[in-house]
């Protein structure tokens, strides 16, 4: 075999399902974050939305700290989760297609209406138990994926690349140690 | 960050595009399958690197570019200066806590909305366990704060 055939599978293994629209996906992301960051100087994360929406129904004091910004932030999540539904009604339903687009390769999709929705088969009780963890988790340590990841590596902050490092290898151990007890999915 | 900051009219218009680029990026990466989250800590699939380094890609380069050009939001006048998060016991801890949730489940708050928004109904359940869990931590801090009393932690 030569070199080329060799970085090839190699490739191939690393990235089972290609690159484009991880790539793809993932500028959007950064684009979305700099397109209100342009506008507003605001570094958006995703996870504030949590502790400044409990204070439309809480007065403790670490809620109440976030009332001046909770609207925008329910705002947001609003376009976030209307951004995927119109990913939803295009490609997810075959509305429009690209040759940078991948389908679905897990969880199952199911039909509403002329749409073609997505669910996860990982169990629920993975989910609530792992939402609570990264309940705690994002507001002890002071923002999540994207307050760190996207926001903070890209300011090159140093809480945030330790934030990153931290958050990145304990979810590797876990997740392959709750793979090796058998749990799936 | 005032509520003032809010009275220009296209601030809110523009959080909410921001969004829609930043929801439909997720669901065109697969980000917001927990599958995929799991397939990459299982070391599967190594795809989502591509999705967390395009998107600090372009804050990257934007954030310090835009520097370059002017200093103050036009929507705002917020300073484009850095505000970084202080580095302290608590982003390792909460880091470690947080890396256990993530580990186990696939989902993160951002991916958990958007993942809402193509119809993964079950997803609900971790968004639950996500409040629950937030206000959980609040309710302690709060507790704490209020026991020794002037002491704040800024974040």
């Amino acid at each position: 075999m030569t070199a080329t055939a060799l970085l090839a599978v190699a490739f191939g293994e690393l990235f089972p399902n290609g690159i484009s629209h991880y790539a793809i996906g993932g500028l959007l992301v950064g684009l979305g974050t700099v397109v209100i960051y342009l506008g507003t100087g605001i570094a958006a994360g995703a996870s504030t939305f949590l502790e400044s929406t409990l204070s439309y129904v809480s007065n403790l004091s670490r809620f109440q700290r976030y009332v001046p910004s909770r609207d925008w932030r329910v705002v947001f999540t609003l376009g976030i989760v209307a951004g995927a539904a119109i990913y939803a009604v295009t490609f997810q339903s075959g509305l429009v297609s690209s040759s940078l687009h991948q389908p679905a390769t897990t969880g199952q999709l199911y039909d509403v209406g002329g749409l073609t929705l997505w669910m996860t088969e990982v169990q629920p009780w993975r989910l609530f138990v792992g939402g609570i963890l990264i309940g705690i988790g994002t507001r002890v340590g002071k923002g999540c994926t994207s307050g760190h990841g996207v926001c903070g590596v890209g300011s090159a902050s140093s809480a945030s690349l330790v934030g990153v490092a931290t958050f990145l290898l304990i979810a590797i151990g876990v997740a392959q140690l709750v793979q090796a007890l058998g749990v799936s999915p | 960050m005032s509520a003032d900051h809010e009275q220009h009219p296209l601030f809110m218009p523009l959080v909410f595009v921001g969004g829609l680029i930043f929801g439909f990026g997720l669901g065109f990466s697969h980000m917001a399958q927990p599958e995929i989250v799991l397939n990459f800590l299982q070391f599967e699939d190594f795809g989502l690197l591509f999705v967390m380094g395009g998107a600090a890609v372009v804050t990257g380069i934007t954030f310090f570019g835009i520097k370059q050009v002017r200093s103050t939001a036009p929507f705002t006048g917020t300073s484009y200066a850095r505000r970084l998060k202080t580095l302290d016991r608590n982003v390792v801890l909460g880091g470690g806590i947080f890396g256990v949730g993530w580990g186990l489940s696939g989902i993160c708050p951002g991916a958990a909305y958007a993942s809402l928004g193509v119809g993964n109904v079950a997803i609900l359940y971790g968004i639950a366990g996500m409040f629950l869990g937030a206000y959980v931590q609040g309710y302690w801090r709060s507790a704490r704060a209020k026991g020794e009393a002037p002491a704040s932690t800024a974040d």
